[in-house]
């Protein structure tokens, strides 16, 4: 029995990508001409302007583009860690002010951002102690999502005890542990090794595909990209705006060794090519 | 064992070193009193011996200072007021209660310096402009004028005491309050956690490492502030009393124990802050 009404409790052994057969496609995220200014010493700078996205039930999109294109800030908009100056959003086809409030979103920083006095258990409690879940059931679920990222067995370590990616797969767990039904995350990848990456990445697949949830990725790597996604916003800056959005169709079962598929070659092309178009607009 | 006796080595030079020094500065500033006493054919070695052992020497020796502290500390029961542990017990009573008013107060500033923009600006210069009036200075007219308005017993001395420490108790805590950084901050926000939530999971913890240091600056100003407190005429007990009858009545030896003994205070409630910072410690897995 869930507490929030979009959460579906998804066991984590199910294989069943929820939605792929769904006939009805609702909308969680849809923007229309969303903009983004702001003035620092009278200069007025675009952040983001005319965006008009719509994101699907269980849909995976990542959003890449150069630095200073805005995808941070629209991932803040949905967040509503940001407020935009222009257009509409509506995330789970209400207000980001709401959906924040109805906690429809778990979000995965940059940095891991754990906090570093509580041990990896309470930190993935933290968001169910913050929403008053009994202790019991704040256990259950820490336990869930961290078996869920292969954490279970640090779970009484502090982070400074692990690795950056182990970190970061805690911060995930941490992100899932209410079960909210769309995950935003914010180059959770960034800072760590390409080799941690590779993992990482095969792991979030995997992940998305058994909880059936709906995900937003910011990143700056195309095969992160093509890897992870159904879709792929390509954004440029001086304004962010959105140049191109690319369907990616690989194989619902796919290891890293897809990336060396021609499928998977021509969408990182059609997307580099997005990319390049949208430097030369700048 | 070879370990501990070459990290032992260094300290115990220093205090040999201190301890000799201090016997030359008594024979060199007893000398004229003992010269005055001693019989005319007494040679110098005889009156270099006096300075050892006189009744009141304006610089009592190490020994002379260690008897008087044996003697006061077990030589009476700790209920008597001849006992110097009765003495340090009723300062070290008002620099805990002053240390506690010091702790509430600088938590309550902290807290609503840090929550309401006002205060930073309102308040801030106050609290700084109250550490350059000189407490130590007019502590005694304060006890006297909080007496004369009713306030006696424990409480003026622990206003003092509070005063003197509560203000690094405050600047640590507003730093520390706000040590959270921005990513940490915006996790609670997307929880849409309340302001107090967030207090208690996010600012209050991370503001730890910041008020143990504060709290270890703290204890041996509230110390300071007890101990002038009982300055004024009047007081009757605790180490200020103590140190202000053996100046009267030049019992140099006892105004040097008191003041070992006050030091040895302040160290044991460094050592008490140190103990409970390991406590708090362990909760969080070792760190702070």
């Amino acid at each position: 029995m869930s507490v929030w009404p979009n959460a579906r409790a998804v066991p984590p052994e199910a294989p069943i990508p929820v939605f792929v057969d769904a006939p009805i496609r609702e909308s969680v995220i849809q923007a229309r001409g969303l903009g983004l200014t702001f003035a620092t010493d009278g200069h007025r700078t675009v952040a983001l302007t005319d965006v008009d996205l719509s994101i699907r039930k269980g849909e995976f999109v990542s959003l890449i583009g150069p630095s200073g294109c805005g995808k941070t800030t629209l991932l803040r908009l949905i967040a509503d860690l940001q407020q935009a100056s222009t257009g509409t959003l509506l995330v789970n086809g209400t207000t980001p002010a709401e959906a924040r409030r109805q906690r429809a979103y778990g979000y995965v920083f940059q940095a891991p951002a754990l906090y570093p006095w509580r041990s990896l258990e309470r930190n993935v409690m933290l968001p169910l102690e913050v929403m008053g879940l009994p202790l019991a059931e704040r256990k259950r679920r820490a336990a869930r999502v961290l078996d869920l990222v292969g954490l279970a067995d640090f779970r009484k370590r502090f982070p400074w005890q692990l690795s950056g990616g182990m970190q970061q797969r805690a911060s995930i767990a941490r992100a899932l542990s209410f079960e909210p039904n769309l995950l935003l995350m914010d180059e959770p990848f960034g800072a760590l090794d390409e080799i941690t990456r590779d993992g990482l990445t095969l792991h979030l697949h995997q992940l998305w595909r058994r909880t059936g949830l709906t995900a937003v990725f910011v990143t700056h790597s195309v095969l992160e990209a093509v890897f992870l996604s159904t879709r792929i916003v390509v954004m440029s800056s001086r304004p962010g705006r959105v140049v191109a959005v690319i369907d990616s169709d690989l194989p619902a079962e796919r290891d890293l060794d897809v990336r060396e598929t021609s499928r998977f070659l021509a969408v990182a092309h059609a997307v580099r090519a997005a990319l390049r178009e949208g430097h030369g607009d700048a | 064992m070879r370990d501990r006796l070459s990290r032992a080595l260094p300290l115990l030079c220093v205090l040999a070193i201190l301890i000799a020094v201090w016997f030359a500065g008594s024979v060199a500033m007893n000398w004229d009193q003992a010269q005055d006493l001693a019989d005319e054919d007494a040679t110098w070695s005889d009156i270099a011996q006096a300075t050892l052992a006189l009744d009141r020497p304006l610089l009592p020796t190490p020994d002379q200072v260690a008897s008087e502290m044996i003697r006061s500390m077990f030589g009476y029961p700790p209920t008597s007021p001849r006992s110097l542990v009765f003495h340090a017990g009723v300062t070290a009573w008002a620099a805990i209660v002053g240390f506690g008013i010091a702790l509430l107060a600088g938590m309550a500033l902290a807290i609503g310096i840090v929550h309401v923009r006002t205060l930073d600006r309102a308040l801030m210069p106050w609290l700084i402009a109250s550490q350059a009036v000189p407490v130590l200075a007019i502590a005694p007219m304060v006890v006297v004028v909080l007496g004369n308005v009713g306030l006696t017993g424990v409480l003026p001395k622990a206003l003092i005491a509070g005063w003197l420490s509560f203000f690094p108790v405050t600047t640590g805590l507003v730093k520390g309050l706000r040590s959270s950084d921005p990513m940490q901050r915006d996790l609670m926000r997307t929880y849409s956690a309340t302001e107090a939530q967030v207090f208690a999971k996010l600012r209050w913890p991370a503001a730890m490492s910041f008020l143990f240091p504060s709290m270890k600056v703290a204890a041996p100003l509230a110390l300071v502030g007890a101990i002038v407190a009982e300055l004024p005429t009047g007081a009757q007990a605790g180490l200020g009393a103590r140190l202000l009858t053996g100046s009267y009545y030049g019992q140099t030896p006892q105004i040097w124990a008191a003041l070992f003994m006050a030091a040895f205070l302040a160290m044991l409630a460094v050592a008490l802050v140190d103990l409970t910072q390991a406590l708090a410690a362990y909760t969080r897995g070792g760190r702070l």
